[in-house]
């Protein structure tokens, strides 16, 4: 049961513990408009940047740098999004962001799921000490295996390909994902799957046709967390990428500054184009995100 | 079980069955462990004791490695020195900030999911394109801070163009992606049992007090995860500091592992790099496990709940 209370789901509206009940209207409203007060102003601050990355996208060159600050552009420049995506090959950026994020979430998902489902439904001999193992790996810093792992795949020639970033994905998924999964995995009853193999279905059949339909919100909490590195992950690509026709988004944009660094406009038009898609996968996935994060356990008791 | 185990097939039990399938699903997992963890963390041990440009054959030259780091390389300790402070300063920083947030982020108030997207949002922008955004805040001339701090009267600050600025506005920085541990701490506020705050009212705790000996206590292997997973992630900033400052002014932002990449990849020393992954892979361990053995005296594990 303890696994059940982990995965509570965070955005619940019921949260009555945290409020201090008070007697009189008063001194209970008043804390509460102090709080929305602070709320307002730090939100405000925390939106700040990004209100003002979208403002300078839109705005026409040279009224970048106009003091006082001119929060609504004017006149409003649309133009900038697809001047941007002219004076640089953003839709290729975009297609090879793309094909990698797709495959390597892909490998996330097929490989990371079995092996979370024999931590959490199968008996070995081994187990404890290869989820064990498999947990310290969160610790080792991704610094120590760099290098050997480039010299790996200059070896195997496959520098200036996408198969650096996308192979290692298809080989389990990284020991956070697994951990995720497992402990989703964990709080499906078991019954189910006994009343399966029963009636003579094996394990494969158990993992994909009962654990794997239940499991939803876990995959959908994976595959947002998937989304997002890949689509902002910077350090693999500027070391396995050098080839400007396979370039993705994150180093798009970099080599973007070095050549146009003047035009403010055209830059903070780019980031904000790669900006939106977050904002708008959080928003929209938000219930599964804070979900995810929730269920690791690590945050609980 | 006694059914099913009786319906095994052949000459395999179904333990052994299963084993096999366990071992079967884990297989991409075991592969990816050999190949992408265990065997480069060997490599890299091996190659520290190396010295290798890719080009030629690597050469064994024994402590080489750690000689030139602790008494040739000038900014090998310029690097350590720089990291630390940044370490050591924004970590519980961000801890305070985020545990801050989450509280007022887990009130029952109308539209606090709002707030909490609009806290949230600014750790998962991309790193580019957030330190693009920040160059520009931090543009001495017109850039948004200084702007902001000319209305208190304060005068303009020259940010990351000077050496002694450039690592405090990288914390400032980094003060703005609070909202990974905020969500983390949300989660956490959450699981606290309320009838612990009912038993502590009736014992006639106020607010301050339901906090510091209910919420603290409970929320501390939270604060515990997240100064461990702060604390080995930070030791590892590299995407801002190459964008923005690529190290200066005068090393001033020369974090450690931009120097480790530099050493890898500008000037092709594998072996030296390697070396430098050692240490810091040391560093971390030993700053990790101090943070393990000091916890027993602080951190509360409601143990008959633990699974």
């Amino acid at each position: 049961m303890g696994q059940v209370g982990q995965a509570r789901v965070l955005s619940s509206p019921a949260l009555p513990q945290a409020v201090p009940r008070r007697s009189s209207a008063f001194r209970r409203n008043l804390p509460r408009a102090v709080v929305y007060g602070l709320l307002a102003v730090g939100g405000f601050i925390f939106a700040l940047p990004l209100l003002w990355l979208f403002s300078t996208s839109l705005k026409m060159p040279g009224h970048e740098f106009v003091l006082p600050p001119e929060w609504i552009p004017n006149p409003v420049r649309l133009e900038n999004y697809t001047e941007a995506f002219r004076v640089r090959p953003f839709a290729l950026f975009t297609r090879n962001t793309m094909v990698i994020l797709i495959l390597a979430t892909a490998g996330t998902l097929i490989t990371g799921s079995m092996s979370a489902y024999a931590f959490a439904r199968l008996r070995f001999p081994g187990r404890g000490i290869l989820f064990g193992i498999t947990l310290s790996t969160l610790m080792l810093p991704f610094v120590v295996t760099m290098v050997p792992t480039f010299i790996l795949f200059k070896q195997l020639k496959w520098i200036n390909t996408f198969a650096p970033l996308i192979v290692p994905y298809w080989a389990g998924g990284g020991a956070f994902n697994i951990f995720l999964m497992r402990q989703f995995f964990m709080t499906i009853p078991y019954e189910l799957e006994e009343a399966a193999r029963i009636d003579g279905a094996g394990f494969f059949r158990s993992y994909w046709q009962i654990t794997l339909p239940l499991a939803g919100p876990v995959l959908a909490t994976v595959g947002i967390f998937s989304f997002i590195h890949h689509w902002n992950d910077f350090l693999a690509p500027l070391i396995y990428l050098s080839s400007p026709y396979l370039q993705t988004l994150a180093l798009g944009i970099q080599t973007f500054r070095g050549e146009f660094g003047n035009q403010w406009n055209l830059l903070m038009a780019a980031s904000a184009a790669m900006v939106v898609p977050v904002l708008l996968m959080f928003f929209f996935a938000q219930r599964y995100f804070l979900r995810g994060v929730a269920m690791t356990g690590l945050a609980g008791r | 079980m006694a059914t099913v185990a009786a319906r095994s097939r052949g000459r395999w039990t179904l333990r052994q069955r299963e084993a096999l399938a366990a071992y079967l699903f884990l297989l991409p997992w075991l592969v990816g462990l050999l190949v992408f963890v265990l065997g480069p963390v060997v490599a890299s041990f091996l190659l520290a004791f190396t010295s290798w440009d890719l080009l030629n054959p690597p050469q064994w030259i024994g402590l080489g490695n750690f000689d030139k780091m602790f008494s040739g390389d000038k900014l090998f300790p310029i690097s350590l020195y720089n990291t630390a402070y940044y370490t050591f300063i924004s970590v519980p920083l961000h801890v305070v900030v985020a545990l801050v947030l989450a509280l007022a982020l887990n009130l029952p108030l109308r539209g606090i999911r709002f707030f909490r997207t609009a806290f949230y949002v600014p750790s998962v922008t991309p790193a580019v394109a957030n330190a693009i955004l920040w160059l520009w805040i931090f543009q001495p001339e017109v850039g948004l801070l200084n702007v902001a701090l000319g209305a208190f009267g304060v005068p303009p600050q020259r940010w990351l163009f000077e050496a002694e600025l450039a690592k405090p506005s990288f914390i400032i920085m980094s003060m703005w992606a609070s909202g990974g541990q905020m969500v983390i701490f949300l989660a956490g506020l959450q699981s606290i049992p309320e009838h612990l705050y009912e038993a502590a009212s009736i014992d006639g705790a106020g607010a301050w007090r339901r906090f510091l000996h209910v919420t603290l206590p409970m929320l501390s292997p939270v604060i515990f995860f997240n100064l461990v997973i702060g604390l080995i992630g930070t030791f590892q900033v590299f995407s801002a500091a190459y964008i923005m400052t690529g190290g200066g002014p005068s090393y001033s932002t020369l974090f450690y592992v931009l120097y480790l990449y530099n050493n890898a990849f500008k000037f092709l020393q594998m072996g030296y790099a390697s070396a430098l992954a050692w240490v810091l892979f040391l560093i971390v361990l030993f700053f990790t496990l101090v943070q393990f053995l000091v916890a027993g005296r602080w951190v509360y594990y409601e143990g008959e709940l633990k699974r």
